[in-house]
């Protein structure tokens, strides 16, 4: 297996050098992107600079950053700690499923991003709208899969363990929730992932602090360097929060043999 | 195993209850006043002005005539995006040189989020048409690549050995069997995409656009009519579930002609 890594890690150096070379060739050496369109690399750098010396768009880029950083999770926690339960529930019990299962038929088909002007006519465009949308648009995943894990639990491990007497709350502590928590934890990373995009769309249809403001002045200011500072922003945010949740399940799986590859 | 399956009538029984406590709940607190109906009109208010919409135009057309307009856009999009995104996959699942070029690119840029891509698609393609087109193929076009190549990724290594030992070229090993052997994957791609894609557009005519769907919901916002913004919803929303069931039906058709019925 060894050649075959260092093969794919060959290409992919090659790949991104290629690529810079050709950001580079097609900007800054032949001018074919004109930088109105596009910066170059040395543009790129200035706008960096710019953005963590004097500031951008009211702050520096750390403090934006934390700030959409700040958002994303407590709307992030807000929905698992909320939609968690709710799934486990709901997968526990067919009575809960079946009041449930309509209302949430109703309010599913609309996607996340279209409460954002409803939720800016309630609260505005301050912190609370925000964890308002990524509250709606994180809960669906995290209520789906955490019903899905419990339905899949095998019939025989409840059985065994009613049969032995587990009281209701050991029952939900001891083998319900860690029956179902890797399902549990597919729905986290899709709540994460909708968190971000909900987060970015919020703040580039009104905010006054954060990434997705960044790039919603950079867009005004016609300012593509600035543009491409935010986008890199983003998706590094994105990026290093998923390695986190990626940790925290082999943290909490560790005990599962079949996620342990 | 958890508690005994319910009876067809406690279900409805159950269920109906559950609708009748969530418009109860709306109903109580936008006529009660706790909350005022200005910002939470009642469920009556929103369907009344909803069928009013249907005809009357708001921010330039009726909501049909935004739909419309949102429609083309995001077919428009979808469309491309399963136009670039399945052959490059299928390409990408046969010759695994392009597979360790595009993939480091595309592991890359996974975790931007489609929507940060507006500021560059207005300055690229303006805010008519072509900007939420592109950030509608932003949305789509992950699920059509990752689907395509997977399927021709896992198909049936006899099948392409059997394939190659009759001395197949590469485009008909792409196209007779590649491909059929990966339509499944890629329907089920497409069926995400397109829900992706609807998602994206409506982001997208939040922040740039002069017509449809979210324009209508941000020129309502601006003036305080709640009404007009959930009627929005609402129409969001029933498009949204009309494509995604029209995609299953398509599906369930195609798996049952191909005798795959699961």
């Amino acid at each position: 297996m060894a050649p075959v890594a260092s093969r794919k890690t060959l290409i992919g150096g090659m790949t991104v050098i290629g690529l810079v070379m050709l950001w580079f060739g097609l900007t800054t050496l032949t001018g074919l992107v004109t930088s109105a369109r596009f910066p170059s690399p040395a543009e790129f750098w200035l706008s960096l600079k710019q953005i963590n010396g004097r500031g951008y768009a009211g702050s520096t880029l750390v403090s934006h950053a934390f700030h959409s950083l700040k958002l994303v999770l407590m709307g992030f926690a807000v929905a698992v700690l909320t939609g968690v339960p709710l799934g486990l529930w709901m997968g526990w019990s067919r009575r809960v499923e079946a009041f449930v299962n309509p209302v949430f038929l109703i309010i599913r088909p609309i996607p996340p991003l279209a409460w954002i002007p409803l939720a800016i006519l309630w609260l505005g465009l301050g912190d609370a709208a925000k964890i308002l949308v990524i509250w709606f648009s994180a809960f669906v995943p995290s209520v789906i899969n955490a019903f899905t894990g419990v339905r899949n639990i095998d019939k025989p491990i409840l059985e065994a363990a009613r049969m032995l007497g587990t009281p209701r709350w050991r029952m939900v502590r001891e083998v319900i929730l860690p029956a179902s928590l890797p399902m549990i934890f597919t729905g986290l990373r899709l709540s994460l992932q909708a968190s971000w995009t909900t987060l970015v769309a919020a703040e580039l249809v009104g905010a006054l602090v954060g990434v997705g403001f960044v790039l919603n002045m950079a867009q005004q200011d016609i300012y593509p360097g600035m543009i491409l500072v935010g986008m890199v922003t983003v998706g590094i945010l994105g990026w290093v929060t998923t390695l986190l949740l990626a940790r925290v399940e082999r943290r909490a799986l560790a005990w599962n043999v079949a996620a342990r590859d | 195993m958890t508690s005994p399956s319910l009876g067809f009538r406690e279900t409805m029984l159950l269920g109906l209850a559950g609708l009748a406590s969530f418009i109860g709940l709306w109903s109580f607190l936008s006529v009660s006043g706790i909350v005022p109906a200005q910002f939470l009109p009642g469920p009556l208010d929103v369907a009344s002005r909803f069928f009013d919409l249907l005809t009357a135009p708001f921010a330039g057309a009726t909501l049909p005539a935004h739909l419309a307009s949102s429609f083309q856009r995001y077919a428009y999009g979808v469309l491309l995006a399963a136009a670039i995104g399945v052959p490059l996959g299928l390409l990408m699942g046969f010759f695994r040189l392009l597979d360790d070029i595009v993939t480091p690119l595309f592991d890359g840029l996974r975790f931007i989020a489609p929507i940060a891509w507006v500021p560059f698609a207005a300055l690229w393609f303006g805010t008519g048409i072509g900007g939420p087109i592109m950030i509608i193929f932003a949305g789509a076009f992950p699920p059509c690549l990752i689907n395509a190549y997977r399927g021709a990724r896992f198909v049936e290594p006899r099948l392409i050995e059997a394939a190659r030992m009759l001395g197949t070229p590469s485009t008909r090993m792409i196209l007779e069997v590649l491909l059929p052997a990966a339509v499944p994957s890629i329907i089920a791609g497409l069926r995400v995409s397109a829900g992706l894609g609807w998602q994206s557009l409506v982001g997208a005519e939040l922040i740039v656009a002069a017509a449809g769907v979210g324009f209508m919901m941000v020129q309502a916002q601006g003036s305080v009519q709640t009404p007009t913004v959930m009627a929005g919803m609402i129409a969001i929303g029933l498009v949204g579930m009309l494509i995604d069931v029209l995609l299953r039906q398509g599906e369930g058709w195609l798996r049952r002609r191909r005798g795959l019925e699961s």
